[in-house]
């Protein structure tokens, strides 16, 4: 497997670093059922804001009090939040059961910290800003990218991991009345429901502008070959490139 | 690969494929016995809803509680969903303040009866300020003042099969819905006759609705007519447990 890829100026480097899989299946597994639960969550997620387009902050708020967002949407009242909450409480348990089989995998196999935590020489404001310059001038990646995260991708995704989803899932929680019976402190840190609801909206922003870069990124670095990395976990030289 | 080593990775895989679905059925089976599988369990959704149902069922007990607030964070505004019902009998006992309005509490219990609104009056109150959400994303926090549903329910007599109380309200467009005996006999569960210290107004419900306060706002039925305990949701509409899972939303509302 190991020959189709041939990558120049790495070559010394390649043969050993091939033989092992640029992505382990887990992490492969994972990143697809992610990608679908991710997908099927966004467009539910559309269907039962279209209920109410209209954010509030603090514990309560509705037609008549004040909002802190009208988003230009029409009001659908008993239009799609029914079966679009039934397909975002599904797809929440496969995101969160997926999620935590992907950490547990993360941990035990040291992805995290061997791929994903940056090294101290990274973390520099000089190498940082080198790749947000790169990234903004939108340069195609180079081919040692193709084993590697650079500190800019580690911090990325190492947000989206740890700081992202958790919330995401946190402030979903939080709109629970049943499980907030339990653990009051899920709402009342975030300042009340309808402000859990307002950051859930704004995590999942955040989480779709990660999506569009990464997606865009991906298309940058060639994205047959890196879709089909993280499909079979093989890298296979850029002829097209080289 | 070596055969052996296919051999061995076919039996693995085999006993864990066994393992799994025997695990499966115990639970499954398991679960059904302890009241955690939903009404609406059937098809592709159905597994969401029960997984939610049986992990909120585990994690909450009859003490934990819907958070309660002060006065001062009563809702200025509380805006409603839908209309009153049209049906003659309800615009009538409308028309007659209640007056003739009874409550018919049937089923499996041991001594069926009908209540009138003083009646429930009558009865000890309790009050609550509680936050109510609906499922559109709206919400209020309101004072809501009723008879405790566990307060009818024993004076009625609940009998020791019982599983849900089904709660109906008026009209042949009626919505009508079921709790299960946790969330029936929650201490939290009322009967609400009023509301931020006025009687409860005909948008909100009057004379009676229910209040659920760990479920969303689709739970609390109002305008209610009649009560019926039983052990099965085969007997009512599609048997889905409630009139919301016909219109494509959950029979649970704790999310």
């Amino acid at each position: 497997m190991a020959a189709s890829a041939y990558v120049p100026g790495l070559a010394s480097r390649t043969s050993d670093i091939l033989d092992t899989p640029r992505h382990s299946a887990a992490l492969r597994i994972t990143h697809w059922i992610n990608t679908l639960s991710f997908f099927a969550l966004l467009v539910s997620g559309f269907a039962i804001l279209l209920a109410h387009p209209r954010f509030y902050w603090g514990e309560a708020g509705g037609m008549g009090t004040p909002s802190i967002l009208d988003l230009p949407l029409p009001f659908m009242k008993g239009g799609p939040s029914g079966w679009g909450r039934n397909l975002h409480f599904l797809s929440a348990w496969v995101c969160i059961l997926n999620g935590l089989l992907y950490a547990l995998s993360g941990i035990l196999s040291q992805h995290f910290r061997k791929q994903l935590l940056p090294g101290k020489a990274d973390l520099t404001w000089g190498s940082i800003s080198r790749e947000v310059s790169n990234h903004l001038r939108f340069k195609r990646p180079g081919v040692e990218t193709s084993f590697a995260y650079n500190p800019l991708q580690r911090l990325t995704y190492l947000v989206v991991i740890f700081v992202l989803f958790p919330l995401v899932i946190w402030t979903g929680f939080a709109m629970s009345p049943a499980i907030v019976s339990v653990f009051p402190a899920l709402v009342t840190v975030l300042g009340g429901q309808e402000s859990a609801r307002t950051v859930h909206f704004f995590v999942a922003d955040f989480l779709v502008l990660f999506l569009v870069v990464h997606i865009i990124m991906v298309c940058l670095a060639g994205f047959k070959s890196r879709v089909r990395t993280m499909i079979t976990g093989q890298i296979t030289a850029r002829k097209d490139r080289t | 690969m070596s055969k052996v080593s296919s051999r061995r990775k076919l039996i693995t895989t085999g006993l864990a494929t066994a393992a799994g679905a025997s695990g499966l059925a115990v639970a499954a089976r398991l679960a059904d016995r302890y009241g955690l599988i939903p009404p609406d369990h059937g098809g592709i959704y159905g597994v969401g809803q029960t997984l939610t149902y049986a992990s909120q069922r585990i994690l909450t007990s009859h003490h934990s509680m819907a958070r309660e607030f002060n006065r001062g964070d009563i809702s200025k505004v509380c805006p409603v969903n839908g209309d009153p019902p049209e049906d003659e009998t309800y615009q009538r006992l409308l028309a007659g303040g209640f007056t003739d309005w009874r409550l018919k509490v049937e089923g499996l219990v041991a001594r069926p009866s009908s209540f009138s609104l003083d009646d429930l009056k009558r009865f000890p109150s309790r009050s609550h300020i509680t936050h109510q959400a609906c499922e559109e994303g709206w919400s209020f926090i309101a004072e809501c003042t009723g008879v405790p549903l566990s307060y009818v329910l024993n004076l009625v007599g609940v009998l020791p099969q019982a599983k849900y109380v089904f709660f109906f309200s008026f009209g042949p467009k009626q919505k009508w819905g079921s709790l299960d005996m946790s969330d029936a006999w929650h201490p939290q569960t009322l009967l609400a006759y009023g509301m931020n210290g006025q009687e409860l107004s005909t948008p909100h419900g009057a004379p009676v609705r229910v209040r659920v306060p760990r479920q969303l706002g689709f739970k609390s039925i109002k305008y209610l007519s009649r009560i019926i305990v039983t052990d099965t949701v085969k007997n009512f509409g599609k048997g889905l447990g409630s009139s919301s899972p016909e219109h494509g939303f959950s029979w649970y509302g704790g999310i």
